[in-house]
């Protein structure tokens, strides 16, 4: 009976040993010290209306970049508890981790750095900022909208709660069977991997769909598409690839859940399971997946550059030919990831030709924002900070992906720490890096204050630097024989000071991270010194800046009319002033539907994971009474009437002329 | 003034920079840039070569970021604003067509490599190839030699100027066969035989690893290839023969069983066609259920 009830859960599987207890505890402190001031400040009611329960895509944003920065906290930790190991595990000198831990935490860290961080980041900041640059009110689909959100919550969770009960995958952040499968990995720790990433992969396909129609169809009228700034070009090439690549992922995910739950052999060794089936398809989700999150940076840099160089985007044709293209190779090369498998060498050849095709779109970029910057005025705020350090880090680390493109390099180097260096150089410097740019760019628009100017450059220099040391020992270690994933190491080979070089890179990173924290910090405190009254604090080209700081929820008063590219910009050079327009708003109510599908699916998970399968099945039946529920609410809308919007606009340019 | 002085001292930090990092590399091996074998040596001329051309990308890149920043600069007023200039027709094609030029000789090199440094093609030689059977198990290596009929573990020898033909599968979960100072990696998959052909150039104790990530011993799990001359590799095949335990189904059952950090050591005869048989385990319609819980984990 209390098998059938709990399955695999009992009290062994609570953390057994001093680091695993510190992170749990660090979890479930955090939570609970987050509940209890919530409550002390009786802020509960208020947290359900304004955000919890919101449909407002910027509201999400805000919510995706929060969790997302907590996840960059635990990822860091993570990535500096690998750095302390490999620092001090030479010959006999054990470090902190055992074997098993440290496999645990490095396949921790990819999971949740990919998943939870940079996806996050990604929907955050498209969220905040699409509709807004395509002269929209709203998303196409906002309670589609907020229930990916939620479902990229849950999988979090699940991801957390590992922490907590029972242990998290030690296969790698892609688990390659047969090492994941039951025989192997016996353990919940592969299964709480596959439901989070199944759950929130489920919330970023919708997302991507979402997305991908609401740039489609919800640009103000005469946004032609080759009127549309370049980050929603970027928007749309990015979520056509989440349509295509994640059902793969969902497809695959399926089936190795299927071999470790009902015994099937898909992936298994022996048996008929094919582990190299499961090899080519999860790269043929992951390597567009690497595209998904980078062109959304490009979008970002392009409005970077453009802004703070003062003048347009070279090249716009050029640029979204490029990005084209970039969208169309992704799902080509795939294969590149194991021309160590043994396919032939004409197999192999193919892939490493298509791969380096992919630096020709990639270059031309570089070269438009590097002439974007030719007879500009340029400002270097932060945002342009980051952009500069990205064509360092990415043009490194580009040049080295071109090397591994050919097979015969790569079968000296795959596998290696010299790949290792490779792909943190093309997602930090090139995904992060634009992401942390988005952020300080759009932060006034969302909050109406901008971020410390100081504390940021600080930030920056901390990352450009911290991040250089970490991962420039890295190639050499590579070339030297060092394998990825090694707990320890044969103390003969001299690798030891190469590691603790990339060590205290990772600790002056840290103190980048720590700069961000306190820049976030001083900001709030600061704000009033910091308004941005004018909707418009860097000179923007782009619609979002022609409406006031913060946005308000309707976004704009009435949708604005495009004739050219930078709209915004061409209005203010012509002296252009907006008409005030007012008209009746329609807009979704909040709703807490979304909430209660993604708890019901993090318990499906949950059920799942530790094979309460009754659990799973009420859950899933939550889910679906949930959606007949919310289907049936026949006013899900509320309108905003042109008096109300009057007074709100009203406010917001009252507000705008106190702090002058 | 203080301009030269940041300058210089610039200078001289990524001056010092580089010479501790020579330093360091002169008092220990870079193994891939300092192959040991045949295919090692081509693989690491083509990293030189690439790495040479990746210079024609990063140098334009680097510059151009660097004097269109401080030209651009807007405490320079004297530079040139042209806030509407929005493109070249003819500078884009120029940077759509340097790009596409290196890849067409990067495609060449590419092609013509994957063919001439193929894992799976043999070597030509004057010398017939040494075959060598490679299992992958947890956590350690198991090298079979079916035409010596002897066997070592976490240890090969292979005679110097000979080229070798290492057929490699795994009796364990995927990892991967790689002897960096010999030559590029190759996957050892549970059911599929995969080849790899090297040949040592000069004498030498080479470390090999396993490269891709195998569970709890994956760290442990390396060993040594012995390049030594026929002779000498005459007489390790005899010694090997020497060793009284011979490799059947049943040594071989104890030797599969999971175990870290196993010490070099040989089996003085194999049965015949083992490899075969741990193959083809995995591809019988009912063999090895991998779902059996508990074996040994």
């Amino acid at each position: 009976m209390l098998a059938t009830l709990l399955g695999r859960l009992n009290w062994d599987q609570l953390p057994q040993d001093a680091i695993t207890r510190g992170g749990a505890g660090s979890i479930v402190f955090g939570a609970l010290g987050i509940v209890a001031l919530i409550t002390y400040l009786r802020r509960w009611k208020w947290l359900w209306k304004e955000w919890l329960t919101t449909q407002d895509p910027k509201k999400i944003g805000v919510m995706y970049i929060i969790v997302a920065l907590v996840m960059l906290l635990r990822g860091a930790g993570d990535a500096l508890l690998m750095r302390t190991q490999q620092a001090v595990a030479s010959g006999s000198t054990a470090g902190p981790l055992d074997s098993y831990h440290f496999q645990q935490i490095f396949s921790a860290h990819g999971t949740i750095m990919i998943f939870f961080v940079a996806m996050g980041l990604m929907f955050g900041l498209i969220n905040l900022v699409l509709p807004l640059q395509i002269g929209a009110r709203d998303v196409a689909f906002p309670f589609l909208n907020a229930t990916s959100f939620w479902l990229f919550f849950a999988g979090m969770a699940l991801v957390n709660l590992s922490l907590v009960l029972g242990d998290f995958s030690a296969a790698g952040w892609l688990a390659y069977p047969p090492l994941s499968e039951l025989k192997y990995s016996p353990t919940v720790g592969v299964d709480y991997w596959i439901w989070a990433l199944q759950i929130s992969g489920v919330g970023s396909l919708l997302s991507g769909i979402n997305f991908l129609v609401t740039t489609l169809k919800m640009r103000a009228p005469g946004m032609t598409l080759m009127k549309m700034p370049m980050f929603a070009w970027s928007v749309l090439a990015s979520m056509s690839l989440v349509a295509f690549a994640f059902p793969i992922l969902t497809v695959t995910l399926t089936l190795l859940a299927l071999d470790r739950t009902l015994g099937t052999h898909f992936f298994t060794a022996g048996m008929g399971g094919n582990a190299m089936m499961y090899v080519n398809l999860i790269w043929a989700w992951g390597h567009p997946e690497v595209y998904i999150l980078v062109l959304p940076a490009f979008g970002i840099y392009s409005e970077v550059v453009a802004t703070f160089a003062r003048k347009k985007l070279f090249g716009y044709a050029s640029m979204v030919w490029a990005i084209w293209a970039i969208v169309l190779l992704s799902f080509t090369v795939w294969l590149h990831h194991f021309f160590t498998m043994g396919a032939g060498a004409d197999v192999n050849a193919f892939f490493g030709i298509m791969t380096g095709v992919i630096a020709i779109p990639t270059g031309v970029k570089i070269f438009n924002w590097l002439f974007t910057m030719h007879r500009g005025r340029i400002k270097f705020s932060t945002p342009m900070l980051w952009f500069m350090g990205f064509v360092v880090i990415f043009t490194i680390g580009g040049v080295a992906g071109v090397m591994m493109s050919v097979p015969a390099i790569d079968y000296q180097v795959h596998n290696s720490l010299f790949l290792v260096a490779h792909f943190h150089m093309m997602i930090v410097g090139g995904v992060v890096f634009g992401y942390f740019a988005g952020l300080t760019y759009w932060f006034p628009k969302i909050f109406g204050f901008r971020l410390n100017e100081r504390l940021g450059r600080y930030a920056f220099w901390c990352w450009g630097v911290g991040f250089t040391m970490a991962f420039v020992p890295l190639y050499i270690l590579g070339l030297m024989g060092a394998t990825r994933r090694l707990d320890h190491y044969d103390a003969s080979l001299g690798w030891q000071p190469l590691f603790i070089v990339a060590g205290l890179g990772v600790l002056i990173l840290a103190a980048g991270i720590g700069f961000q924290i306190l820049q976030l910090v001083v900001s709030i405190w600061q704000r009033d010194g910091n308004r941005d009254l004018t909707g418009d604090p860097w000179n923007g080209r782009t619609l979002e800046w022609s409406v006031p700081s913060p946005a308000p929820v309707y976004n704009f008063t009435s949708i604005p009319v495009v004739a050219e590219r930078d709209q915004f910009w061409e209005d203010k050079q012509a002296g252009k002033k907006p008409v005030a327009r007012y008209e009746d708003i329609l807009l979704p109510k909040n709703t807490g539907a979304g909430i209660w599908i993604a708890g019901f699916a993090f318990l499906i998970g949950f059920g799942m994971i530790w094979h309460m399968y009754w659990l799973s099945v009420v859950a899933l039946l939550g889910v679906v009474a949930t959606i007949v529920v919310r289907a049936s609410d026949d006013e899900p809308e509320y309108i905003l009437t042109a008096k109300e919007v009057e007074k709100m606009d009203h406010a917001l340019a009252r507000r705008g002329s106190q702090y002058v | 003034m203080k301009k030269h002085i940041r300058i210089w001292s610039g200078i001289l930090f990524g001056l010092a920079i580089a010479a501790v990092t020579g330093w360091y590399l002169s008092r220990h091996s870079v193994a891939v840039l300092q192959p040991a074998g045949q295919i090692s040596a081509k693989e690491r001329n083509l990293i030189a070569f690439c790495a040479l051309l990746s210079i024609t990308i990063v140098v334009p890149v680097f510059g151009l970021l660097g004097y269109f920043a401080w030209k651009y600069h807007e405490d320079n007023p004297r530079a040139k604003y042209s806030p509407e200039l929005e493109g070249s027709a003819a500078a884009e094609t120029i940077w759509w067509l340097i790009p596409t030029a290196l890849m067409v000789v990067i495609s060449v090199i590419t092609w013509r490599s994957s063919y001439a440094l193929d894992p799976f093609k043999p070597l030509s030689s004057s010398k017939r190839a040494l075959h060598v059977q490679v299992v992958a198990l947890d956590w350690k290596w198991l090298f079979i030699y079916p035409d010596q009929q002897v066997a070592s573990v976490n240890q090969a020898a292979i005679p110097v100027g000979t080229p070798v033909d290492f057929q490699i599968t795994s009796d364990a979960v995927m990892t991967s066969f790689w002897v960096p100072q010999l030559g590029g990696q190759m996957y050892a998959m549970p059911g599929m035989s995969t080849q790899l052909n090297l040949q040592a150039a000069k004498g030498g104790t080479y470390r090999g690893t396993a490269a891709n990530i195998s569970g709890k011993g994956f760290a442990d799990m390396t060993f040594a290839v012995k390049a030594v001359p026929s002779k000498q590799f005459t007489k390790w095949i005899s010694a090997a023969k020497q060793t009284p335990l011979p490799l059947t189904t049943s040594t071989y059952a104890d030797l599969a069983h999971p175990s870290k950090e196993a010490k070099p050591s040989y089996y003085g005869s194999v049965d015949q066609g083992l490899y075969d048989t741990i193959l083809m385990k995995y591809m019988m319609p009912m063999g090895n259920n991998s779902q059996t819980l508990g074996v040994g984990h």
